[in-house]
């Protein structure tokens, strides 16, 4: 992996530096020696579509690990679109209730067998139940997870609720994330 | 320096003014200090100068010599005359120095003031900006801290300056007058005051390296009120959000969210990218004006006729607990 070491250098160098190393390698390892040179190469990291773990090494140094920028472009360039799977119910389909929430863990927990992944699935009203109450249902999201698979949870749905404690898996999102995912994906809305 | 060490700092300095001439001070954070001469006359002194913004020194020099100028219209005042101040490192060409100086007096000339001397010292990197004075009229100042319940906010000129500086200096920007954030830098904020001065405005300041959120919380300070602020209004220089998710966010905009994230009371499906932008750090900003709502529609529509034509209403003010709500 490419390292960069953009320790005593001034804001915005340390991104530029990465942006060029990221576009040539798609992959890098980057020293920086303050949290805000730290944030803003992660931010970088997230909006190239990379992976992106933040290591604090000492008092003032940040290591920055990228990968798989290729793959994420890769990923999208099939249609162009990330598959988006939308989630806004804890039941599938009508009917009677306990045959719904037999149908809903079970279309997750096949979510990951199939190919292509989704990039991205995405949870609303009773739908944040979910990752926050199944066992079963939080271990395959975790596992879509590892695949690089964004699991996003509506954070006014979980304070409804009164889950935003309990959420076991993926990141909480906000409405303007939500709707820019459905509106630029593909979905698949359930 | 941040606003956090500024506060710090100041704390521990005793200032004992009795003058009771001196009408605004320390005290309230606003633009420019003002003396009051007599009943027709009141005296407005501000000065600010900073590190070169943009690689052409002569644009630096007016980017630098506006922003200073803006203080004093922001108190509602006219510039009369304006003194450098000049950090020079020994070993850069002089020819520069006499184009940023050249700058700086196109731009005092232009807002009919006088350049009336200054002073240099040797320096590791350049530094420019202005002392300058200005006059009011006592009963026409713009203070920060007089928003009333039920005006709106009006911001004459789009955020994002801070942004669009690093992006320059990534070499991602040009950094020539073409590009849209730097010819809104080298715009003098004399125009917006020009046409507000027929209204009866509450109050105003200029945004300035606090960003807006600093502004907005002087004013909700001073003034004991709510505003609630919507932040899908607010004009954003373009390509700006592009390069905050790249991480092109500057120091400034960092400090100044942890000093002023405080304020924030509530947030209503706020874009959190164009959160980031109303800490980012201005340069040359616009006027920010606390106006009441039955004028806001004619106030703007009168500034867009005028040229200045990003402002926009961004925000309300209401009766409330000492915050600031983002929507």
């Amino acid at each position: 992996m490419e390292k960069i070491d953009a320790r005593g250098l001034d804001c915005p160098k340390p991104v530029i530096k990465t942006k060029k190393v990221l576009e040539e390698h798609g992959e890098a390892e980057v020293l920086v020696d303050n949290e805000v040179a730290a944030e803003n190469v992660k931010k970088l990291g997230i909006k190239m579509g990379a992976k992106v773990t933040k290591v604090k090494e000492s008092e003032e140094n940040y290591k920055l690990v990228i990968t798989d920028f290729k793959k994420a472009e890769k990923k999208r360039g099939q249609t162009g679109k990330e598959k988006v799977i939308f989630i806004k119910s804890n039941l599938l389909g009508e009917g009677e209730e306990e045959l719904g929430e037999i149908l809903i863990r079970g279309f997750i927990n096949t979510l990951k067998d199939i190919d292509p992944l989704p990039n991205k699935i995405i949870f609303m009203n009773s739908g944040v139940k979910l990752p926050c109450e199944n066992e079963e249902v939080i271990n395959s999201l975790k596992e879509l997870e590892k695949n690089d698979v964004e699991v996003l949870t509506c954070g006014t749905c979980l304070d409804y609720y009164n889950l935003e404690e309990k959420l076991k898996v993926g990141n909480i999102s906000n409405m303007y994330e939500i709707v820019d995912s459905l509106n630029k994906g593909e979905v698949l809305a359930i | 320096m941040g606003p956090n060490a500024l506060a710090q700092v100041l704390r521990q300095v005793s200032f004992e003014n009795s003058d009771q001439n001196l009408l605004i001070g320390i005290e309230t954070g606003d633009d420019a200090t003002v003396y009051k001469m007599n009943d027709e006359t009141a005296l407005i002194q501000s000065v600010d100068f900073f590190t070169p913004v943009v690689d052409d020194p002569y644009i630096y020099g007016q980017i630098a010599a506006a922003n200073a100028l803006s203080d004093i219209y922001a108190m509602g005042g006219k510039p009369i005359l304006a003194m450098n101040i000049v950090g020079f490192p020994e070993c850069l060409d002089q020819s520069l120095l006499v184009k940023i100086l050249q700058g700086g007096a196109d731009k005092v000339k232009e807002a009919d003031a006088s350049m009336a001397g200054g002073h240099t010292v040797k320096d590791d990197e350049p530094k420019y900006g202005l002392s300058v004075t200005g006059l009011a009229h006592p009963n026409e100042l713009m203070k920060n801290s007089n928003a009333k319940p039920g005006d709106k906010l009006i911001l004459t000129k789009p955020l994002g300056t801070g942004v669009m500086i690093s992006a320059i200096k990534g070499g991602l920007e040009k950094g020539g007058s073409e590009n849209p954030a730097v010819k809104s830098m080298l715009e003098l904020n004399d125009k917006p005051v020009d046409i507000l001065k027929k209204y009866k405005i509450n109050a105003c300041t200029d945004i300035t390296g606090f960003g807006l959120m600093g502004h907005l919380t002087e004013m909700v300070k001073g003034s004991n009120v709510n505003i609630k602020l919507n932040t899908s209004e607010i004009p954003i220089f373009d390509g700006v959000i592009d390069y905050a998710q790249m991480g092109l966010l500057p120091e400034g905009g960092y400090a100044n969210k942890e000093n002023y994230k405080n304020m924030v009371m509530g947030k209503l499906n706020v874009d959190p990218d164009r959160e980031d932008l109303i800490y980012d750090p201005q340069t040359s900003g616009g006027l920010l004006f606390s106006v009441p709502g039955k004028i806001a529609d004619k106030v703007i529509s009168e500034l867009h006729n005028n040229g200045v034509n990003k402002s926009a209403i961004i925000g309300a003010v209401k009766q409330g607990e000492q915050g600031i709500i983002l929507s």
